[in-house]
């Protein structure tokens, strides 16, 4: 785990609780399994995706539809494996 | 976020406080659409809506308050489109209404086209409609706001809420003239549930701790199939393509009960059986508290193409390709029809008198609309019609009162910082997550789709064990900055209240009625499938207080129409 701001890691975990139990149940695992492992510039890329409204965020973790920013998309990916 | 609309338009200042962001609360999750007698594709009246609502309610709903609701209806969703909700339209531009289960036309006769929906994300888009609007109209919003507890006066009046700001951890006074609850439900009580994360009853939680009542709480809308240990649904339809439910010993067990239709019976008769299995210890899994959804004997080319979403997510989330082993399968706790007790004009009233400043309109409050059994697209319905109603209620209030706000005495913050206190403090205590697990686990099992009368007996004595554990959750985080363990051990503790008045709502109702269905209740000429109106017409209100139970009459009395009368309900 390279340095970044632990409290904003704080809030990241927060804004991970959505409106959608799939998002959560999906976010749950990402966090256990692979958020640690990520670098600074993954990290800034999944905060930019946790903008998202929670419809869209879901169809994309779906594969309902994909995300444009190769970074974002390379976060979509693990976020389709866990 | 529709009554801080209205007051903020009234010239109100209103602060909205929310744990998230406001367009990120579970109404987002809110597809089917929400239903008003519009009557744009053929005939239809608010009359005949009100009359599918108490027959819904399995008469538990209070007819005031349904005739309120289904005739304001119209009135809420034409503002709800003017403030550019993007509603799916007719070729000649009306809302476009499709059917929806229990919406008939002509008192109960067919099937009518009564939902307005938003293509299958219609609270997504309300949500997003009622706040553009809210921004527009000045209302502030302190997002990541979790509230601890109402303040309540020496006169039991209401002066606002105490609240914590989970980035800094502060707590802060945040004192009014009215307070509204809209805080949604708290299906996180069960351990297989559709409800979000965030779904933990606060509101019913900060309700009960101040002294109010909570109304009809045994009562619980459930979904047979929902995938074991995650809650997310799968479809009926999978029955429908020929999926076979079985225990642990693989055996077809709906034969025994449903010979004929088998896995193809109705909602309630497939989770009726399946909870027997689970009961009776042919449950599967290592906690034996599952049944498995079986469709590997269907070709896998049928199971691509028809059912690709349902392998998805058996996939996701059960861990296992339907393809090639069954799905675990539980009754899933979907939605909450008991709530904190408030008339249509969504002031809150005990004993029989409105709490002074004190409102609350949603999933966390029972007017009550819903009664034993809430029809679908009446929930965002709820919404609309008691968040006007309640914000006009509140408006009048204020507008009666001096201009400057009472003093507040010291005492009544305290409990709040107590309870963060002894939080802090706490040693030698029991993980939250080992508490929560404890909680859902006793709900599940003793308290679930259906009820067995010893089953309930000793679920009341487990729930008030588990309470004592949530008394005394530790937290190893004592930080300040956004931490989440203190946030999981404070939503636990409103958890808690709703679970135990579930639990002993339940036990105390010994007929079956809408969603309570008990094993022990006899379906006879004078209780038709286990409904008693003679003994059971009425509204449970529990108290935190001794976990006292008093009962309330249900309102037959509707505003300007007849008594909707007392039938059996079936369709």
């Amino acid at each position: 785990m390279t340095a970044y701001d632990p409290i904003e890691l704080k809030r990241i975990r927060w804004r991970s609780r959505r409106g959608l139990l799939e998002l959560d149940l999906v976010l749950e695992r990402f966090f256990a399994q692979r958020f640690d492992a990520l670098s600074p510039a993954e990290i800034d890329a999944y905060k930019r995706i946790l903008d998202l409204p929670d419809t869209d965020f879901l169809d994309v973790v779906n594969g309902k539809a994909d995300l444009d920013d190769p970074e974002e998309a390379a976060i979509i990916e693990i976020l389709r494996a866990v | 976020m529709r009554a801080a609309l209205q007051l903020s338009e009234a010239g109100l200042k209103t602060a909205v406080l929310s744990k998230v962001f406001p367009t990120r609360s579970h109404t987002v999750a809110a597809q089917g659409g929400v239903s008003a007698s519009l009557g744009n594709s053929e005939e239809d009246h608010w009359h005949w809506h009100m009359y599918d609502t108490v027959k819904g309610s399995d008469w538990l709903g209070d007819q005031d308050a349904i005739e309120f609701m289904c005739r304001e209806a119209p009135k809420v969703v034409t503002e709800l489109e003017h403030f550019g909700m993007p509603f799916d339209r007719n070729a000649d531009g009306t809302i476009y209404q499709r059917p929806f289960g229990g919406h008939m036309s002509n008192f109960g006769e067919k099937p009518v086209r009564r939902a307005c929906a938003a293509a299958d994300r219609t609270g997504h888009a309300m949500l997003h409609a009622l706040y553009q609007r809210n921004v527009r109209a000045n209302t502030h919003f302190f997002v990541e706001w979790m509230a601890l507890d109402l303040i309540r006066d020496a006169d039991g009046n209401v002066q606002g809420v105490i609240a914590m700001e989970m980035e800094t951890s502060e707590i802060v006074v945040f004192q009014a003239k009215a307070t509204l609850f809209a805080t949604g439900g708290a299906g996180r009580i069960y351990a297989s549930s559709t409800n979000a994360f965030i779904n933990t009853g606060d509101g019913l939680g900060m309700a009960a701790r101040a002294g109010i009542p909570l109304e009809d709480m045994e009562f619980w809308q459930f979904h047979p199939t929902g995938v074991a240990g995650a809650g997310v649904l799968i479809t009926e339809g999978v029955r429908g393509e020929g999926g076979i439910l079985r225990n642990s010993a693989g055996e077809r067990f709906m034969e025994r009960y449903a010979p004929n239709a088998k896995d193809l019976a109705s909602r309630d008769v497939v989770s009726r059986a399946m909870v027997t299995e689970i009961n009776e210890g042919r449950g599967c899994g290592p906690n034996k508290d599952h049944v498995l959804l079986d469709i590997t004997h269907l070709d896998p080319e049928v199971i691509m193409s028809k059912l690709p979403g349902i392998r998805e997510i058996s996939i996701k989330f059960a861990g296992v390709d339907p393809i090639k082993a069954p799905i675990p399968v539980v009754p899933t706790c979907h939605y909450q029809m008991g709530g904190i007790p408030t008339n249509y004009h969504g002031e809150v009233v005990v004993g029989g008198k409105p709490v002074t400043g004190f409102y609350a309109a949603g999933e966390c409050a029972c007017a009550s609309v819903h009664g034993a059994n809430r029809l679908g697209t009446n929930s965002l319905l709820d919404l609309l019609v008691f968040g006007k109603s309640s914000a006009n209620s509140m408006i009048d209030f204020i507008k009666q009162q001096p201009l400057e706000l009472p003093e507040l005495a010291t005492s009544d913050v305290e409990r709040s910082v107590a309870r963060v206190e002894r939080l802090n403090k706490q040693t030698n205590g029991v993980a939250v997550n080992d508490a929560r697990t404890a909680m859902q686990r006793t709900m599940q099992a003793h308290c679930g789709v259906f009820r067995f009368k010893d089953m309930l007996a000793q679920g009341v004595e487990k729930i008030l064990e588990v309470e004592k554990m949530v008394q005394q959750t530790e937290i190893s985080d004592k930080s300040s900055v956004f931490n989440m363990a203190r946030i999981e051990a404070l939503e636990l503790e409103n958890l808690i209240e709703v679970a135990k008045a579930t639990m002993i709502s339940a036990n105390a109702r010994t007929e079956s009625r809408g969603a309570h269905v008990r094993d022990d209740a006899p379906d006879t000429a004078e209780t038709p499938n286990g409904r008693d109106d003679a003994n059971w017409l009425k509204h449970t209100l529990w108290s935190r207080d001794g976990n006292r139970l008093e009962y309330k009459p249900v309102n037959m009395q509707p505003l300007t129409v007849d008594t909707i009368a007392l039938k059996t309900r079936s369709y």
